[in-house]
Parts: structure tokens; C-alpha cells; sequence
């Protein structure tokens, strides 16, 4: 029996996850209601929910995909992959204004290179405080507090180790799973409340998963805006990383 | 018919990525670059230009509006497929590396937004 049932759920995967998807939204919005009286936006408690999941996902099987790693739920890998993730994305421009787009052009360019930079001298002077001397390294560990793409891109273009390998990607993800959280904390205090704000919050923190799922826990309208920036930030660092931040970075550590 | 609005959809996604990809090709990345942004833009300019003419019904809009609606659920699977445990591993470096990046972005945000308000007061 209950082969039969881990039978059906794996087979039906999409189906699996739009119901356990649904069911987990429709718990964390009754807590939000009940405990938080909408304080903490349900779609907030949902994606720590999910982030909870994926932890005990990996815990079982040790794999890189969360809960989908369980054949049970692979479905919910299906739902929140790419390309539906895209899709879904794409859709939420329906209905976005041109005109606060093209309005905020100048400052989402100064946001993302901003944004970019930043985050690559974090990174890099954390790796420096914790002993890495060579510029391939404290450069991978920078791109990699950018994205979790940005970093193993650049690693792979510089010939980093796979320890460094594995730590850029960390820090990258550490870095989504924090946006993902503090964004609806904290929106209020940046002045997060207006496409133009979302537009600069998205080129700035730019990491894909995480301006997204941070922007649909404080105002699923602004998603669109934030997004749109966003989008071009992975590409960005993927461009200055590996060149001309690593330039900068072995000038100032030979070796 | 439902259907016009999701073809459509896919359609300007497609091609987005398409440029986005090609995009990175050019500059010599291996990313995608701005792709959803260029789906997006297109995806607003043809429901626009459609609608005006009448070419784009509400019956063909919903079909755009259910998966704009479907973006938090989509969003919440994609949390729990994360590697949160991976994350984790990468310990107290790691952890830094990710956290200070995104304090100092943080507080960038207001800053820049400031910068572009006042440019756009300029203008006006």
C-alpha cells in the first residue's frame, strides 16, 4: 500500500507538488493570520517553510536539491525549477507600468555595478580575514558572496580549488536564503514600498531566488521591478569577476 | 481562449532567454544575460500594442494572470529545493562571506534610490 501511494506521487510529480505546495501556503498564511495577526507576510513564513524542507531534504539523502532529492516529491523540483520559475516571473510583468521602468534606467545601472562590487570586496576581505593569501582564491570567494552562479563561474575560469569551489557557492547561497528572509523584515526601514526602490533593492542584492522570493513576502506588485533589475546582476558579475575585479585583486594580493 | 495568453507568454519568454543567452555569448559570459528582463519588456510593449486593438481579450489575459498568480507557490518550491544544507556546510567563512555582502547592499539601497529621485527631480 504504501509502495502503491510513493508510487503515485512520484509519477504525478507536478500534481504532488502543486498540492504540497498548496497545503504549505495555506498553513503558513493561517499562521501568519493567527500568530502574527499579518504582520509576517504569509508568503514570508512559506518560503522559510520551504528552506526548512530543503534542509531536511538534504539531511536524508545528502543530495543538492533539497526535499526534491526525495523521489516522493520530485515534482516539487518540476514546479520551482527553472523554467517554470521563468515562466511565472515573465507573467508578473502583465499589467507593470513602462513608464516607472524607463524612469529608473540610470540608477538601476549604478545599482547593479554597485551591487556587484560590493559584494565582491565582502567576500573577498572575509576570505583574507580567514588566511586565503592567493588572488584566485579570495577573487572566487568573492564572486561567490556576488551569486552562487557568479562564483563557481569565475572559479572555474580562474582555476580555484574545489574546496574554494565549494565555499563560493556556499556563500552564495547563504546570501539568496538571507534575502529570502530579510527582506520582509527589513523593507520598511529601506524604504522598500514603491517600484522605483524595487528596482534599486533588485540590481543591488541581484541574486535571482532571493530578490524574488524576498519581494513576494513584502509586495507581490513591486516582484516585476525588482526582478527586471535583477536579472542582469548574475550576468554582470559573471563579466567583472573573473576579469577586471580579479585584475584588481591580484594587484593588491601578488601571488 | 485561455490559451492565446499562455502561447503568448511562452513566447516572449523564449525569446527572452534566447537574447539573454546570446547576449552572454557575445560578451563572452557564461550566463544568461537580462533574459527575463528582455521577456518582461517584451511581454508589456505586445499585450499593449494587442489590447489597443482589441487583439488581446480578457478570456486571453487570464491565461497570463494564472501563472503571475502561480508565482508565490512556484517561488515557495523553489525554496524548498534549495541547497540549504550545503549552505550550511560551507560554515562560519561562508556564512560571512554571504552576510556582510548583503548588510552593506542593504544599506546601498536607499542611497542609490535617493541619487536616481534626485536625478529625476532634475529632469522635470
Amino acid at each position: 500500500m504504501n509502495d502503491l501511494i510513493h508510487q503515485a506521487l512520484s509519477k504525478n510529480g507536478l500534481l504532488t507538488g502543486f498540492a504540497v505546495v498548496g497545503v504549505m501556503i495555506w498553513v503558513s498564511y493561517f499562521l501568519s493570520d493567527r500568530l502574527t495577526h499579518g504582520r509576517l507576510h504569509g508568503s514570508a513564513i512559506a518560503v522559510f517553510a520551504g528552506l526548512v524542507l530543503a534542509y531536511v531534504g538534504g539531511r536524508l539523502t545528502g543530495g543538492k536539491n533539497g526535499i526534491a532529492d526525495l523521489s516522493a516529491f520530485v515534482g516539487i523540483g518540476l514546479l520551482g525549477g527553472n523554467m517554470l520559475r521563468d515562466f511565472s516571473i515573465v507573467a508578473t510583468a502583465y499589467g507593470a507600468s513602462f513608464d516607472d521602468l524607463k524612469k529608473s534606467g540610470l540608477p538601476v545601472v549604478i545599482a547593479l555595478f554597485a551591487g556587484v562590487i560590493v559584494s565582491f570586496i565582502c567576500g573577498g576581505l572575509v576570505a583574507a580575514a580567514f588566511g586565503y593569501r592567493d588572488a584566485v582564491s579570495i577573487a572566487t570567494i568573492g564572486a561567490g558572496a556576488v551569486t552562487y552562479i557568479v562564483g563557481p563561474v569565475t572559479g572555474a575560469a580562474l582555476g580555484a580549488s574545489s574546496e574554494v569551489m565549494a565555499l563560493s557557492i556556499a556563500a552564495g547561497l547563504i546570501k539568496a536564503i538571507l534575502v529570502m528572509i530579510a527582506t520582509p523584515l527589513i523593507a520598511k526601514s529601506i524604504g522598500l514600498d514603491n517600484p522605483h526602490t524595487a528596482m534599486i533593492y533588485g540590481g543591488t542584492l541581484g541574486t535571482n531566488s532571493g530578490v524574488a522570493a524576498g519581494l513576494a513576502a513584502t509586495d507581490p506588485k513591486l516582484v516585476p521591478y525588482g526582478v527586471m533589475a535583477a536579472t542582469f546582476y548574475t550576468g554582470l558579475g559573471c563579466f567583472l569577476a573573473p576579469s577586471v575585479l580579479f585584475l584588481v585583486t591580484r594587484l593588491i594580493v601578488p601571488g | 481562449m485561455v490559451i492565446y495568453g499562455v502561447a503568448l507568454l511562452a513566447l516572449c519568454s523564449l525569446v527572452g532567454l534566447v537574447v539573454g543567452d546570446a547576449l552572454g555569448v557575445l560578451i563572452g559570459v557564461k550566463a544568461n544575460v537580462g533574459g527575463v528582463g528582455f521577456s518582461m519588456i517584451l511581454l508589456i510593449s505586445l499585450t499593449t500594442w494587442m489590447t489597443r486593438r482589441g487583439w488581446f481579450k480578457p478570456v486571453s489575459a487570464s491565461g497570463v494572470v494564472f501563472w503571475s498568480g502561480m508565482y508565490i507557490p512556484i517561488v515557495v518550491a523553489m525554496a524548498a529545493q534549495q541547497n540549504v544544507l550545503g549552505a550550511i556546510k560551507g560554515g562560519p567563512l561562508a556564512f560571512l562571506a554571504g552576510t556582510i555582502g548583503v548588510i552593506f547592499s542593504f544599506a546601498l539601497v536607499p542611497l542609490i534610490a535617493r541619487i536616481g529621485r534626485a536625478k529625476r527631480g532634475e529632469g522635470k
